[in-house]
């Protein structure tokens, strides 16, 4: 029988496969047909389990199934399932997803099919890696994803394209073997004998570990995690990688891949090392505050190359979730889970629509561009809405995300709290005067003589499609809530999962 | 000396026990034999002869794998087979098997003679199986000097090509002075050890478990112990470890593809299943000494085989340095199975996965050499994936698995060889392995992005400017053993049950 859990499976299962069945030699025109089942396949199956989670699971854990691959003596054997935290995030993956697959399968892309291999795989992956409750799964899955960006970087980047791919791979695989180092102590030091997160929480709550055996090995997951969310000051790899990357990549690795190392801050460091976070809560405010939220956010503002602008601001909207995790509460951890959705969603649609701007002025540079409003009403109205989202206007998911941080850290901090406010006003400028230089005002020279040639037409259907599956959820979440909180709330405040006795720790 | 003493001997003499190797000794003879009776266009089926022996072995040991002789002293002590002895035969008969195919891609494309070559492989295979089950010092030498020999042979096989012919040269130098070394050692041991009078025949100091026996005793003793450590130090030579890695770029590059494939893969692994049965059997009462140096050896090797191969342009001095680091790592795992048992069994798991995606990288190599074998540079992968994606896509994949990247095999046996490190409380050990992970990275990479991503060239210029080797297309036995491999080297990355459940119980 079809259980909800085989769904699951099936769902990270089809792109792989899909990818295996173009790798064997699957003539192009069939290549894309599969592709785009295997694309749409997964988001179906992400919103029939999203309507069909329950309340209260076993271990809150819910479509669970445990498969043998061979290594079970030593606590490793992949098991798949969802809690109220990994739901949303396995929403958002296929959502984006989608999104990304759809405006990739109509790209001009040279070596079509290679391209939509490599995203298929790094989609199975991304699925894979919040559908995992093995600890080790959960890694595994995430390099599955990463090892395609890097090619793909590689071969249909942009402008210094080897470059931006040496440095994302080496940034990223020092990162992830820092936290795979902090992973594997949490399993040796843990005594559980297991990579399982369930039997890891009941151990590790049972009998915690000493606190400074906790405070190294937060210090090795928030480091390891950090340099993959782009944590100031190691954050350098991020802007330069999404100015390089094709679109969909993009899309795929700022709007979901990226959150892999926050939702493993919640996921496994909070709960398992409560003290060790304690220990670094203030240092990880600091850096996240000043760093990724006034730093990255001045730099931000003095950015001229549309797509670096766009990688900086994530860059800084990291800072929040960041943020969000300093508080160590149940109400920041919500809040981080909310903003990486929306953040997710905004950020994909902002990078797919400054891919669709350049193709209609050929060029990245704010300074160069005007006027693009008149000529593109639908694209202009898409890129402002996208923009509203990023800095967190009511009415879309990401002002949730921000509001229940900001209510989290001014119990964490008062003077923390000024300080991202202060970033809101920051992401406003940038945002909006971003949005004005591409599509008011007059037109440069050079552009008048680009848009002479090539009259630049509006959004077509295959880029206003993905478009709008982002912007109808950003705003189904801006209205309704209570659609992602609920299942965090159940997942953060329910036991063996809470998150840190939330009193305790607020100061 | 009495009869009795002469039965009891000859109860011990299990030729059966040695089936492999002899059918193996047989057949290399009669391949030369089949060179002089064959006429000369039949002559082509010869490596297929040496071939389907090889999987006729394979099969047997396969079928016998629990043999009535496990754990039993054959041959009067010489020999004793054990379930990592049977590991090993399994491991080189497979290496061999692919060697030979790699000779049939290469061998024709040079002027060299056609059969020798697979008469040497198959003596140094027989001689590669008997090592890792021997239990003698006298048997252990005599069959690392009878593979060694064999090499020595193979490195200098182009004999019109200087670089073959001075790899050839330096590996019979350093070769020899290693074996010197190591001889020194095992006569240091017996000298410390054995009793000079024949009573018995039985203690003569050369047995491992006579000497294991022995240094339990006398832990401080200072002449086994440095013969120890000089046995180790021949051991080192072999599996290329820090400092006697100089030998490796100049005689990786020299030799003949296929015998940088043999070097690389069954000549490192024999001396890794020499080493863990040395530090279990024979020298664990040593361990307060061991533990310290190996985790030197190992730190030391991974740092200095990744370092030099940063700058690397020849992909088999490459492949070779970055070998180093690999035998670094193993190093890592054997220095960590001193405390944590398991992790001899990981060990082996990391040298199959090594295997598997060495062969695939070497078979990609052997299709893309040219006329001068030892010049082959990362420039000549330009276009590879474009021109032949299959090369390219084995390529990728052999490459991705040794530097660790999942979800490939290569990764799966770092992991299991962290873990164990972690378990034996190695942590700087730890640390550097890590680090040097990432810097693996950066030369692994380059090596996928020659192949795959496109450098800018200048539009009028359409032909390439440095004249490269066009690319042989694969047979179809060639496509089906490097996809073999590669889609092997998936496969473990995502199921490890097949190995694991044989080499970890």
């Amino acid at each position: 029988m079809l259980t909800n859990a085989h769904l699951l499976q099936l769902a990270i299962a089809t792109p792989l496969v899909a990818a295996l069945i173009i790798a064997c030699g699957l003539p192009k025109r069939f290549s894309i047909r599969l592709a785009a089942i295997a694309f749409t396949v997964p988001a179906l199956i992400a919103l029939w389990l999203w309507s069909k989670f329950p309340a209260a699971g076993a271990q809150n854990y819910s479509f669970l199934s445990t498969t043998d691959t061979g290594l079970s003596a030593f606590g490793l054997s992949l098991k798949l399932g969802l809690n109220g935290i990994a739901l949303p995030m396995f929403l958002l993956a296929a959502i984006v997803g989608l999104a990304a697959g759809l405006y990739a399968l109509r790209s001009q892309a040279e070596r079509l099919k290679l391209y939509l291999l490599l995203l298929l795989v790094m989609h199975g992956g991304l699925l894979g890696v919040f559908a995992s409750v093995d600890v080790f799964f959960f890694y595994f899955f995430h390099e599955l994803a990463l090892i395609p960006t890097f090619i793909m970087v590689g071969i249909w980047g942009g402008r210094d394209r080897n470059y931006a791919a040496m440095k994302l791979t080496i940034y990223l695989t020092a990162g992830a073997m820092l936290s795979l180092t902090g992973l594997i102590a949490i399993y040796v030091k843990s005594g559980a004998n297991s990579f399982d997160l369930i039997t890891l929480r009941e151990t590790l709550t049972a009998d915690p570990l000493r606190v400074t055996t906790q405070k190294y090995i937060f210090g090795l997951l928030m480091f390891g995690f950090g340099i993959l969310v782009s944590l100031w000051p190691l954050h350098t790899w991020a802007p330069l990688g999404y100015g390089a990357a094709p679109s969909s990549t993009a899309m795929l690795h700022a709007g979901v891949l990226k959150k892999f190392g926050l939702y493993g801050l919640v996921q496994i460091a909070l709960p398992l090392l409560p003290a060790g976070a304690a220990e670094w809560a203030w240092k990880l405010a600091l850096l996240a505050g000043f760093g990724n939220v006034l730093v990255v956010g001045f730099i931000t503002m003095a950015q001229r190359d549309l797509k670096q602008m766009l990688g900086y601001s994530s860059v800084m909207h990291m800072g929040y979730c960041f943020l969000g995790i300093a508080c160590l509460s149940t109400i920041g951890s919500g809040g981080v889970i909310l903003l990486m959705v929306a953040h997710g969603l905004s950020v994909a649609l902002l990078f797919l629509l400054a891919t669709s701007v350049h193709h209609r002025t050929h060029t990245f540079d704010l300074a160069e561009m005007g006027g693009l409003a008149q000529k593109t009403p639908v694209l202009a109205a898409l890129f402002l809405a996208g923009t509203m989202a990023s800095i967190g206007l009511p009415g879309f998911a990401n002002f949730w995300g921000e509001l229940t941080i900001f209510v989290a850290l001014w119990n964490f901090s008062p003077w923390i709290t000024a300080v991202a406010v202060a970033g809101v006003v920051i992401s406003a400028i940038y945002g909006l005067r971003a949005a004005t230089r591409v599509f008011f005002g007059p037109p440069s020279e050079a552009l008048q003589r680009v848009m002479a040639e090539h009259p630049p037409a509006d959004l077509d259907w295959r880029e206003r499609l993905p478009a709008l599956i982002l912007l109808a959820a950003l705003f189904f979440f801006g209205f309704y809530p209570r659609a992602l909180s609920e299942p965090v709330n159940q997942a953060l405040t329910a036991p063996p999962t809470v998150v840190t006795a939330p009193a305790s720790f607020h100061r | 000396m009495s009869t009795e003493l002469l039965q009891a001997a000859a109860e011990t003499n299990q030729w059966w026990a040695i089936g492999p190797e002899m059918i193996l000794g047989c057949a290399a003879l009669g391949l030369l034999v089949l060179e002089i009776v064959m006429p000369k266009d039949k002559r082509k089926l010869i490596p297929h002869v040496a071939m389907m022996t090889l999987l006729v072995v394979l099969a047997g040991v396969g079928l016998n794998f629990d043999t009535e002789w496990k754990d039993q002293e054959l041959f009067g002590g010489l020999i004793l087979l054990t379930d990592a002895g049977q590991v090993a035969r399994v491991f080189f008969l497979l290496s061999s098997l692919l060697v030979c195919y790699f000779g049939t891609v290469c061998l024709p494309r040079a002027r060299a003679p056609r059969v020798e070559f697979y008469h040497i492989v198959l003596v140094v295979t027989a001689a590669l199986m008997l090592l890792a089950q021997s239990n003698h010092f006298v048997m252990f030498f005599v069959a690392l000097e009878t593979v060694t020999i064999g090499f020595y042979i193979l490195v200098g096989y182009y004999r019109e090509s200087t670089r073959s012919l001075e790899a050839g040269l330096k590996y019979l130098v350093l070769g020899a002075l290693s074996s010197a070394i190591m001889l020194f050692g095992i006569v240091l041991i017996y000298g410390a050890v054995g009793k000079v009078g024949l009573e018995g025949g039985a203690h003569t100091g050369f047995e491992f478990s006579v000497v294991a026996d022995f240094l339990r005793h006398h832990p401080d003793n200072f002449l086994a112990t440095a013969g120890a450590l000089l046995v180790l130090g021949g051991v080192a030579f072999k599996i290329g470890a820090f400092p006697f890695q100089i030998w490796i770029p100049d005689v990786y590059q020299g030799a003949p593809t296929p015998v940088t494939a043999f070097l690389a893969v069954s000549s490192k692994a024999a001396g890794f299943a020499v080493l863990l049965t040395l530090v279990h059997r024979v020298f664990a009462p040593l361990e307060g000494v061991l533990v310290p140096l190996l985790s030197l050896l190992a730190a030391a090797t991974i740092i200095m085989g990744n370092l030099s191969a940063l700058t690397q342009h020849n992909t088999k001095r490459l492949m070779g340095l970055s070998g180093v680091s690999h035998a670094g790592y193993l190093l890592l795992g054997v220095t960590a199975s001193i405390s944590v048992p398991w992790a001899a069994g990981a060990v082996w798991f990391y040298l199959f996965t090594y295997m598997l995606a060495s062969m695939a990288v070497f078979g990609v190599m052997a299709h893309l050499a040219g006329a001068d074998d030892a010049d082959q540079e990362l420039e000549h992968y330009e276009r590879l994936a474009r021109d032949r994606p299959f090369l390219g896509a084995v390529l990728a994949i052999g490459v991705g698995s040794l530097a660790g990247i999942p979800p490939l095999a290569g990764f799966m046996g770092k992991l299991l060889l962290f873990v164990a490190a972690f378990q034996a409380h190695l942590y700087w050990l730890l640390a550097v392995a890590l680090g040097s992970v990432v810097v693996s990275i950066y030369y692994y990479f380059g090596w996928i992005k020659a192949a795959f991503f496109e450098s800018w060239q200048p539009s009028g210029n359409a032909t390439s400017p440095s004249v490269r080797p066009v690319p042989a297309a694969p047979s179809w036995v060639g496509v089906a053993v490097m996809a073999t491999l590669a889609l092997a080297t998936v496969l473990l990355g995502f199921y490890q049950a097949p190995l694991t459940s044989w080499l970890l119980k």
